[in-house]
């Protein structure tokens, strides 16, 4: 089963051509046919002349980025775009939001659509659909939405995966805190799931772990494409037999977002070493087990700085609160390990109900998929999908910066001129004050 | 690519555009050594308006070596000048000429594929840029309302010769409050300033001080027109802040920053739309064995009140929002170390601690490795302002010269009283935020959600 990816705006396009990059030349490395042919099946598909093309569609509303995108696919000569799987205009969305949702959006519709549908119907069997952008700008943010909301309108059925690149704290655009909570209030009713990444964070691999003295936004966008692979690529799951899983989409959802409250998910990655390094290096799954279980209690996103003296509160303990201990409550983790004996890897760590709500047995809360095939140059990879209160902080800053902002109504004219309006606004705080307070209540 | 039109209104806005240009061919030419007309410049400028009510200015430019950017359709004259009288150029020329200047308008927005930006470059103090640029102004509010209108305006410094231009000023004040989408105000003075600083530099005898020909930023030299005239000197530091604003729509980077943008990002509330401008560096020293300024300097200089475009020191003042421009070889993580640096030492408003729009173009101007341009949405206009007011009521108490605007056509005494009205609610919106600096604002009480 295949799944078909819309790539929105700067980021989008960018990160997607990361995430191509990642999967072609992993799925095509070695002699590992089976892995190979259900990696290229979910991902690409041939033309008559062998060519492998990417089963996606990139939309932006300026042209530069998607051409870049496109032409470095195409020098890479292993893969590339669809020639006409693209569709841009001249001027972008102006950082707003409401320009991106109300104006653009609407207005080229069908054009995204038809693309869409085009690539949809190539495919044998659709696993569902997976839109990337960010949530700082305009187009990403506010078409990105517009198209989601299309989506499921035409494909009520399938799963629906949004991933999202959060922008650095600091800011480079100063309306990112608005433009962020309007997407994810209406993102939260039509998506299946939300899988974020964080700049800052990945920011803090590429320096601290990878060793990169001037990090450029491929850095950033290599890592995110890494770590997303790593979840995306054929495995053996559970409900799969013995087999490659043919709904990759649709297990994750089931084994995470199995509430509706419940959509954020974020993701973790051991180890990750710069590649020089990789040869002298060794790895065990014990260690790379303890380590990624303590990041996932004390909510370090990295393996450096860990804090071991997070534990999770004894049974009788369990109390709402914020970050009052340093402990992080999931909801359900997905483990997905990937390399050399793999089937040795002891997850019963993850099975604790400690590190749990209350409300889901540990058999229910935490799955794993397998892989005994090596990915992406590592020897042994651990990926951690975790549905749990490590997103809650980072949110709950971008909400209260946009609250001060709109409290003070500045910059709501420029959002009024394109259709939206104060009640939208509002609305939109309260859904987001909704899911900060249910994370928050986790116990 | 977007394009943009320049509207060029009367004697000032007129010598500002030809030093625009001027110096816009001479940029292109560096980068594409092919020709001077490239077809980044022609595509991004597609064809300018160029409106004044006498013809000396205009002339000089038709025969002038840059007779071959304009043709006579993109050009409107008249003979006897507005007298330095707003009323004159608002109320009567506005009339007179409105179907002919939408008409050029019209002609000029269909060359483009996709129009993003209407520049209109005057003066204040004046009668035709100040009152038929206005009137210009909002012509293009109604003919073409969804396109960006960024004004440049110069201000009269305080000892200006032309009586009446606290009136005309005051009186356009009210047309860019209302109509514009961006103003960028300039002060003589401080481009008087400027000039004066540069030229002590590189008279200054002193060894190693000799400035890079080419590379000041009120140097026209390389450019088309020969001899530089009175003003050029002035004129040209604006037209280098035009080219600087647009430098990202011409050329590439690795973060561009849409004209589009800006507005979205440095104007908060609607009437609060003036952005204070300030270049850097003024000048490259011509030793080369001297250490060129390092990349941090060029940074803390953009706040000092020396490089400011009008007289202000944003330091002392609030800062609502703050775009940077940064052009030639420099990494995003440079502009980050900067921001940290700089910020503990700049106030902003409580609302928006972060409040940085920053853009990357790869291109620098010519004679520079690399050049910042901020435009700052800050409180310290409001002295400017307030003195702009103090000279105005300085004259209308008296009703001095009152009938020379009272006898034209459409005038009434009402335009003077709403139009300082309208200054004095803006200096207003100004010092309520003033107020806020300072104090601890504690963040607004969140929703709460039941649970």
């Amino acid at each position: 089963m295949s799944i078909v990816t819309v790539q929105l705006g700067q980021c989008g396009n960018q990160v997607g051509y990361e995430l191509f990059d990642v999967l072609c030349s992993d799925a095509l490395e070695g002699q590992r046919r089976v892995y190979s042919a259900a990696g290229c099946e979910r991902f690409f598909y041939q033309t008559t002349r062998g060519e492998l093309v990417a089963r996606a569609v990139l939309i932006d509303m300026e042209p530069k980025v998607i051409n870049q995108s496109m032409s470095r696919a195409a020098k890479s000569g292993m893969w590339r775009y669809g020639e006409t799987a693209h569709f841009s205009q001249k001027q972008g969305s102006g950082n707003n939001w409401a320009n991106g949702y109300c104006v653009h959006g609407p207005r080229h519709r069908d054009a995204v659509e038809e693309l869409v549908r085009r690539e949809v119907e190539r495919c044998d069997r659709l696993a569902g659909l997976m839109a990337m952008m960010s949530v700082a700008g305009g187009t990403g943010s506010g078409v990105g939405t517009y198209v989601t909301q299309c989506l499921r309108d035409i494909y009520p059925k399938s799963f629906i995966l949004n991933h999202l690149t959060w922008p650095y704290g600091t800011g480079e655009v100063i309306v990112q805190n608005y433009n962020s909570v309007l997407t994810q209030a209406h993102l939260y009713q039509l998506s299946d799931a939300i899988l974020v990444h964080e700049n800052d964070t990945v920011h803090r691999i590429c320096g601290q772990l990878l060793n990169i003295k001037h990090i450029s936004f491929g850095d950033v966008n290599r890592v995110i494409a890494h770590q997303l692979g790593s979840v995306l690529q054929p495995a053996l799951t559970a409900d799969s037999r013995g087999l490659y899983g043919r709904n990759p989409l649709g297990e994750l959802v089931s084994a995470l977002a199995c509430h509706p409250e419940y959509k954020l998910l974020s993701v973790c990655t051991i180890p990750q070493v710069p590649s020089v390094s990789m040869a002298y290096s060794t790895f065990s799954w014990p260690s790379m087990l303890k380590h990624l279980r303590q990041m996932l209690i004390s909510n370090t996103k990295m393996e450096e700085g860990i804090d071991w003296q997070v534990r999770p509160p004894a049974g009788s303990e369990r109390t709402r609160s914020l970050a009052g201990s340093g402990f992080n409550r999931s909801l359900a983790n997905l483990l997905v390990l990937r390399g050399k004996d793999v089937y040795s890897a002891e997850t019963g760590g993850f099975e604790d109900p400690a590190l749990y709500t209350s409300w889901l047995s540990p058999e229910e809360a935490f799955n794993s998929w397998k892989s005994p095939v090596p990915f992406n140059k590592y020897e042994k990879c651990a990926t951690l999908v975790s549905n749990s209160q490590a997103l809650l902080r980072p949110l709950d800053n971008m909400v209260g910066k946009a609250w001060n902002m709109f409290a003070s109504r500045a910059y709501i004219h420029q959002y009024i001129k394109f259709g939206i309006s104060e009640e939208d606004f509002l609305d939109s705080f309260t859904c987001i004050e909704q899911v900060i307070s249910s994370y928050s209540q986790l116990h | 690519m977007t394009q943009s039109i320049v509207v060029q209104v009367g004697q000032c806005g007129n010598q500002v555009g030809c030093r625009f240009w001027d110096l816009a061919l001479r940029e292109h030419a560096h980068v594409n050594k092919n020709g001077l007309y490239d077809e980044a410049l022609g595509s991004f400028f597609r064809n300018a308006v160029l409106v004044d009510m006498e013809e000396g200015v205009v002339n000089e430019i038709l025969q002038g070596p840059l007779r071959e950017v304009f043709d006579s359709t993109q050009l409107l004259t008249d003979v006897s000048g507005s007298g330095n009288n707003w009323a004159v150029g608002h109320m009567t020329y506005g009339s007179a000429y409105r179907e002919q200047i939408v008409d050029k308008l019209r002609k000029a927005a269909e060359h483009c594929d996709c129009l993003q930006c209407f520049f209109l470059i005057h003066s204040m103090g004046g009668g035709t840029g100040s009152g038929l640029g206005t009137r210009v102004l909002g012509l293009l509010e109604e003919e073409f309302p969804e396109v960006c209108r960024i004004v440049s305006s110069i201000y009269p410094s305080a000892e200006d010769d032309v009586v009446t231009s606290p009136y005309n000023s005051v009186l356009a004040m009210r047309e860019l409050t209302e109509h514009a989408d961006c103003v960028l105000p300039v002060e003589n003075q401080s481009l008087v300033d400027i000039v004066n600083k540069i030229r002590q530099m590189s008279h200054g005898g002193k060894p190693g001080s000799a400035i890079k020909r080419d590379s000041a930023v009120i140097s026209g030299q390389g450019g088309l027109s020969g001899a530089e005239k009175p003003f050029d000197a002035m004129n040209n530091i604006v037209a280098n802040l035009l080219l600087n604003i647009t430098s990202s729509a011409r050329f590439d980077g690795s973060l561009n920053m849409d004209l589009n943008e800006i507005a979205m990002n440095l104007v908060p509330f609607p009437r609060l739309h003036y952005l204070v401008p300030s270049l850097t560096p003024l000048y490259t020293l011509a030793d080369v064995s001297v250490p060129t300024r390092r990349l941090d300097q060029m940074f803390s200089d953009a706040f000092s009140k020396d490089h400011q475009l009008i007289r202000a020191d944003p330091k002392r003042c609030l800062y609502l929002a703050c775009a940077l421009m940064v052009r030639g070889n420099v990494q995003v993580s440079d502009l980050r170390r900067n921001i940290e640096r700089l910020k503990p030492s700049l106030p902003f408003v409580s609302w928006n601690q972060e409040g940085w729009k920053t853009g990357l173009c790869s291109v620098p101007p010519v004679g520079h490795s690399h050049s910042l341009l901020a435009l700052a949405n800050n409180t310290c206009v409001k002295p400017t302002f307030m003195e702009l007011r103090e000279r105005f009521t300085k004259l209308y108490r008296k009703k001095a010269h009152l009938h020379h605007y009272l006898h034209v056509e459409g005038m009434e005494q009402s335009f003077f009283s709403e139009a300082l009205g309208s200054l004095s609610s803006l200096i207003e919106e100004y010092h309520q935020l003033d107020a806020t600096k300072g104090r601890l604002v504690p963040d607004a009480p969140r929703l709460g959600i039941a649970t």
